[in-house]
């Protein structure tokens, strides 16, 4: 006790450079908070940045073709008219056609992972499958020109067209010659590379709901079907929800890919073979080659309605996750 | 009667059990599939001329060197802007403000800007860059590629340093180490491995990224290392010699698309097996 009191005192003889060092210490500290917060403020800002830069390239189309922009189907760079129905109406088609497929064939894979696989396969076959979100979207792209647009030119759109040729109402959805491009074409693509996404989100909620609620089900004699439709599924609905808008996202955004198979046209056709475009494909394949502001800026707006629809549904996703998170957590 | 009905259960039951195991093959299947025919198309173009010859013009031969350097200088360069940033703001999260407002917004920000569509982001970057310079520039293209790395890090930094037990830092503390000692030298140590494999997912991510490059870092027939000029890069010459109608281009294409599959499988595997090794030791 006294040696240490000593100590003390000795020290406090030799306190400049001590106090200096400590000082020095306190400053670096402060210094390390305010750069890691202004890291932080800067994530909020690129967000930020986007949103107004899109705004302003935006202003021009927007003042000059008001709320018909949004309505109308015209897309002449000759005359400079401009309108994003049909981009619109491809971008929602095509991820419909996405999320119709992509969703059951997750659940059914969430499903196969965490109750039928057997627990050595568990792994390996759950990256396998969210090694396809890995492969880059160019991939697709050229897969899906080269390898699957003429597969299914041969094989499923002749089948579609010919059986639905006489049934009313499904006779114009699936009308006219197979191109092998088109919405179809880009929507199974999608399908293929949301569904890593949705089975992963999928098997983590199932994997969260508690076993003692799959063991009661078991002990009452469910089956394995009975315990996925009627414990599982409604315990994670939440998180699949989530899980399916956080695919949807991505579907919507894609851009490569797409823009490979849809074919490129300005158009909204009632048949899903038919080619059309995206709004994220209309930018890839027009930006660089854009004459006049009128045209940049057209191509600007249907990159900010593609930023908010996507935001609109990202946000969703996340706010449904999060709240799936605090009830697992409480 | 009754058994009637679990006759018609089991049955439901092995229908559905049929679907899970269709679904899986099914989507296995597809990864198979993408990679053979990737195999089939793009092994044969496979040569050292590929390695070290210019992208050549229609109907001669030629390889790709100029647009794997180019994609590497802007991977690199991406990867050098944005992890420094990721890594800071995830700190921020983690260890500062852990239960601040901030916090809680940036995060909520930041998982929808991991998945934004990244041709948003390349039409932000010609808006702040390219058009007000009035050139398409390598520069602006890492920029671009650097604010899709971002989010990444940010997440996957915070993640792991959420991870690290609190007695470590509580221990740190109590010998008298500053926040900031503590944070480097203590925390970021513990969360090493996990904040490694954030990097090189990032680095996955980009390497393939093609969207975000079309008008900032646009493409080069040549050799540059300019950066203040239009760069070659692998996805954007895949992206031009894919539509073309030349045969020789389409060839060098599958090759390109090959090269960056491998490579990006390969840096996911091994993030993978990284983050594995680490979480259960």
């Amino acid at each position: 006790m006294a040696e240490v009191a000593w100590q003390g005192e000795r020290m406090g003889a030799a306190s400049l450079p001590r106090r200096r060092a400590l000082h020095r210490l306190r400053l670096g500290d402060g210094v390390f908070r305010v750069v890691t917060r202004a890291a932080a403020i800067m994530v909020l800002a690129v967000l930020a940045g986007v949103i107004a830069a899109l705004i302003v390239g935006a202003l021009p189309a927007l003042r000059t073709f008001g709320v018909g922009f949004l309505v109308t189907d015209r897309w002449n760079p000759v005359t400079q008219k401009f309108g994003a129905i049909a981009p619109i109406y491809g971008t929602l088609v095509t991820s419909a056609i996405a999320m119709l497929i992509a969703v059951p064939v997750g659940l059914l894979i969430a499903m196969f992972l965490t109750e039928l696989c057997p627990p050595m396969l568990r792994r390996p076959i759950g990256v396998a499958i969210e090694l396809l979100a890995g492969i880059p979207s160019i991939i697709y792209g050229i897969w899906g020109l080269f390898v699957f647009a003429p597969f299914l030119q041969r094989t499923l759109q002749p089948a579609l067209i010919d059986t639905f040729r006489h049934v009313p109402g499904l006779s114009s959805l699936f009308a006219g010659p197979p191109y092998g491009i088109g919405m179809l074409t880009a929507g199974l693509i999608l399908a293929v590379m949301v569904l890593p996404f949705i089975t992963s989100i999928s098997r983590d909620v199932f994997d969260a709901v508690p076993a003692v609620l799959k063991e009661a089900a078991y002990g009452l004699g469910c089956t394995t079907w009975e315990v996925t439709r009627y414990v599982v599924l409604p315990f994670a609905r939440v998180g699949v929800v989530g899980g399916t808008m956080l695919g949807l996202g991505r579907a919507l955004g894609e851009t490569m890919a797409v823009t490979f198979v849809i074919g490129n046209a300005h158009r909204v056709s009632s048949s899903i073979l038919a080619p059309g475009t995206t709004i994220s494909a209309t930018i890839a394949n027009e930006f660089t080659e854009a004459i006049g502001d009128l045209y940049t800026s057209s191509l600007i707006a249907l990159g900010l309605i593609l930023f908010v629809i996507t935001f609109l549904v990202l946000a969703a996703a996340r706010y449904m996750l999060l709240r799936l998170e605090r009830r697992l957590g409480a | 009667m009754t058994v009637e009905l679990y006759s018609v259960r089991r049955r439901r039951n092995r229908i559905a059990t049929g679907f899970a195991l269709a679904a899986t093959t099914f989507g296995l299947g597809w990864l198979v599939v993408i990679l053979i025919s990737l195999l089939w198309n793009g092994v044969s173009g496979l040569s050292t001329r590929v390695f070290t010859q210019m992208t050549p013009p229609p109907g001669s031969d030629g390889g790709l060197l100029n647009p794997i350097v180019g994609s590497l200088i802007l991977t690199s360069l991406a990867v050098l802007m944005g992890t420094p940033i990721g890594i800071l703001a995830g700190t921020y999260m983690a260890e500062y403000g852990r239960h601040s407002r901030l916090t809680t917004v940036v995060r909520f920000i930041n998982d929808i800007l991991l998945s934004a569509p990244s041709i948003v982001v390349g039409l932000f970057v010609y808006e702040v860059m390219v058009a007000p310079l009035g050139h398409f520039s390598a520069i602006a293209g890492a920029v671009a590629l650097a604010i899709i790395v971002v989010p990444v890090v940010v997440r996957t930094t915070e993640d792991m340093l959420l991870l690290v037990p609190n007695q470590l830092r509580e221990a740190a503390a109590a010998l008298g180490m500053p926040r900031a000692v503590v944070v480097t030298k203590v925390a970021y140590r513990a969360a090493r491995a996990g904040m490694i494999t954030g990097v090189l997912l990032a680095v996955a991510r980009v390497s393939g990224e093609t969207a975000p490059l079309l008008f900032t870092a646009l493409n080069n027939q040549f050799w540059s290392l300019n950066l203040n000029a239009p760069m070659a890069s692998l996805p954007a010459v895949i992206f031009q010699f894919a539509l073309s109608p030349y045969q020789d281009w389409q060839k060098l294409a599958w090759t390109g698309a090959l090269i960056i599959t491998l490579s990006v499988l390969a840096l996911s595997i091994i993030a993978r097996a990284l983050a594995a090794s680490r979480t259960s030791p």
